[in-house]
């Protein structure tokens, strides 16, 4: 750099707040931060406790306005014989379907890991993720046509005379119904669809890092490979299951969408937030609802942690 | 199919807007309307101000973009010199919301919105002097109660529709002419029990077809209105309901999923509207529709002025404009429901001679319009208010 540039840098007003800059790293941290974090603090958190705040609000008996008094009133409302219904019904499906994703999601993530060529690799990767680019809607209501009692599902069924196994299925109490699509088994079938590829990624990610010479050493040592998969690649994988189980278990949780167009209209926890605020304009008992999950999670993630999933994302 | 994916895309919006939230408006409308000083409405027409702004249901307010024959706009604003803009808005309460706001002219509210926006003062009186046609309108909804409060008009009446009962023509050889049907278990004409292939409406405000059928069948009830609801007759619409629960396998809240379920799930009958009801005759499936003997519950809406339109002249203009017979046919036709001007019944080619019929024009009398259910209903008595109605339908659909 010449002499006159580096003059003319001098003067330059932005080069000289640089170099201020320069010499005041803490300054410099702080003008970085301070956007992101805004971001996070009032727009994330700060949305997050006004809805708290909104939970100890109530709905007038009367006029049917909200009452901006804190009580605990909506709470009460919250912890009746339907509302918990609701919860527990949401919480056993989100299970169920955790349970299914893991069952489905580790075979498939180990063969990609494990056995699957270079090429396939990729093939497989692209076929776990395909799905995640395309219309969450369409995908729902393709389900729909494909659980339907003239489906292809029944279509079949009736062709490899099957239709008693279906059958026997549907008769299934509580869990059955007219048709797939009009029953629970429906509403987990198409959970389980569309949550899986947020288990398999974990796992995938987790079994890669489960080194080989381990497994060498675990046969060399006389293990049958039914025990060097329980006690070496299991373990070492199983945080990322639970890493995957978090994304299955919240994002079921939470979704409105997939009980409202399969299944048998049974309400589930964001179905009823849905409602609560967008039709009865109750947005306490929403916001009280809300907390549901975040509790449940809450507990969840502890658990989560303990098990070391945080390790693995 | 042009008209129809047009058609579809305003049927879309209607579960949400039967649906829409109540209560919560009001009390925003309330407290948002403090300070707003109720001006006295306009007293002579003056120039156009050359702009008008709606918030309006998607495909009420059409200037031929979807399908050039729909066009209602574009006359208007060659003759008035005011550009039309429109802000759709999907549900009642994005109306009201929106009407908080400001900013806008005219909404086309729903018979839920508009008293809500009568108490929150977020609407102006309308001096129907100043809308010449007005007295052409169906001297039925002239002063209807979801627009015509205290002696004083609110706005002008747009379209109307209603909820039918669709039934499935290869099991129901004749009509069916009860509500029952869906409300009881039974063997259907075609000897088969209708468990679960019978659905009723996902939204709360089913439990007034609960009521309007209880009206009808259980006269000792005392059932005057399926919107006010005392303690005594709510249960019992509940208790029916819960009935109901055991014989619905699924819920309907979208037009296109049902259209689906009738096609692909062999249902037998439900409580449905004609926009389905047309989209599976023009596509050949055995489905019609009726109105039982009951009655059916269904929807008016009113074109409202905001309380600080900044274009009154034009609005006026738009009111006027607004219950033309032309426009007033083609909507019909375009969106399946029914002119408020009866004029416009006949000679529109778009609409067809039956078409008023058809939309239901005269089953006016046994319709229930729409009303938010409030706690203070009148006479004296206290009714089971809105909210109530969202919690306890939940508790229904859980089977509790």
């Amino acid at each position: 750099m010449s002499a006159a540039a580096w003059q003319a840098g001098r003067a330059d007003p932005i080069a000289r707040f640089a170099r201020y800059l320069h010499s005041r790293p803490r300054l410099m941290l702080a003008l970085l931060l301070t956007p992101p974090l805004l971001w996070l603090g009032v727009i994330y958190l700060g949305s997050l406790l006004a809805l708290l705040a909104q939970s100890f609000f109530y709905i007038d008996e009367f006029s049917g306005q909200v009452v901006r008094e804190l009580s605990l009133r909506t709470y009460a409302e919250l912890l009746t014989e339907p509302n918990l219904l609701v919860v527990a019904r949401t919480v056993a499906m989100a299970a169920a379907v955790t349970l299914a994703c893991a069952l489905i999601a580790f075979p498939v993530a180990y063969y990609i890991v494990r056995y699957a060529s270079v090429r396939l690799k990729a093939l497989m990767y692209l076929g776990v993720m395909v799905p995640l680019w395309s219309s969450y809607i369409v995908r729902v209501y393709s389900w729909k046509l494909i659980l339907a009692k003239e489906g292809v599902i029944t279509w079949l069924a009736e062709h490899l005379g099957a239709l008693w196994l279906l059958e026997a299925i549907l008769a299934v109490p509580v869990l059955g119904g007219p048709s797939l699509s009009f029953s629970m088994f429906g509403t987990f079938i198409v959970f389980v669809y569309i949550w899986v590829p947020f288990m398999i990624l974990p796992i995938v990610a987790a079994l890669e890092r489960v080194p080989r010479s381990l497994m060498e050493a675990s046969a060399d040592l006389g293990a049958a490979p039914i025990a060097t998969f329980r006690r070496v690649i299991l373990p070492l994988a199983f945080p990322g299951v639970v890493a995957g189980s978090i994304f299955t278990f919240s994002l079921t949780l939470g979704d409105y969408i997939i009980p409202k167009v399969i299944g048998t209209s049974h309400p589930y926890i964001g179905t009823v937030v849905y409602a609560q605020q967008g039709v009865a304009g109750n947005v306490p008992l929403a916001a009280a609802f809300t907390v549901v999950p975040m509790i449940v999670m809450a507990v969840y993630l502890t658990i989560a942690r303990r098990l070391g999933a945080f390790n693995a994302l | 199919m042009k008209t129809h994916s047009a058609k579809c895309h305003s049927a879309r919006r209607k579960p949400f807007k039967r649906m829409a939230a109540r209560a919560i408006g009001a009390a925003a409308a309330t407290a948002l309307a403090v300070g707003s000083v109720g001006a006295a409405p306009l007293q002579r027409l003056g120039a156009g101000e050359g702009r008008v702004d709606i918030v309006a249901w998607p495909g009420y307010i059409e200037r031929g973009q979807t399908d050039a024959k729909f066009d209602w706009v574009t006359d208007f604003e060659k003759k008035t010199g005011c550009k039309v803009n429109v802000k759709t808005a999907g549900t009642s309460d994005e109306m009201v919301a929106l009407m908080n706001e400001g900013g806008f002219d005219l909404v086309t509210a729903s018979g839920d919105a508009s008293l809500r926006l009568i108490a929150g003062k977020r609407v102006q009186e309308v001096n129907v002097g100043l809308v010449p046609s007005y007295g052409k309108i169906d001297p039925r909804l002239q002063k209807a109660a979801w627009h015509y409060v205290d002696g004083k008009h609110y706005g002008v009446p747009y379209q109307w529709g209603y909820n039918v009962l669709a039934y499935n023509t290869k099991v129901f050889t004749t009509p069916p002419n009860s509500w029952e049907v869906v409300f009881k278990e039974m063997n259907l004409p075609d000897g088969k029990s209708n468990k679960g292939r019978v659905q009723a409406f996902d939204g709360p405000i089913y439990i007034a077809d609960a009521a309007l059928y209880l009206k009808a069948t259980q006269p000792a009830l005392g059932i005057t209105d399926p919107y006010s609801l005392d303690e005594k007759q709510y249960k019992a619409a509940l208790d029916l309901l819960r009935q109901q629960r055991k014989i619905v396998a699924r819920y309907w809240h979208d037009a296109f999923v049902q259209i689906d379920d009738f096609t692909n799930e062999g249902l037998a009958a439900s409580s449905s509207w004609g926009f389905q009801v047309n989209v599976l005759k023009s596509k050949g499936q055995p489905i019609a529709s009726v109105v039982p003997k009951e009655g059916a519950t269904g929807w008016a809406d009113t074109t409202m002025m905001h309380v600080d339109s900044k274009h009154p002249n034009c609005a006026y203009m738009w009111l006027e404009h607004s219950i033309n017979p032309k426009l007033q046919g083609d909507l019909s036709a375009w969106f399946g429901s029914v002119p408020v001007v009866l004029s416009a019944c006949k000679g529109n080619a778009l609409l067809g001679d039956k078409g008023c019929e058809n939309n239901g024009l005269n089953e006016f009398e046994r319709i229930a319009f729409w009303r938010t259910p409030v706690a203070n209903c009148g006479g004296g008595r206290t009714c089971v208010p809105y909210y109530k109605w969202v919690s306890d339908y939940i508790a229904v659909l859980g089977g509790r």
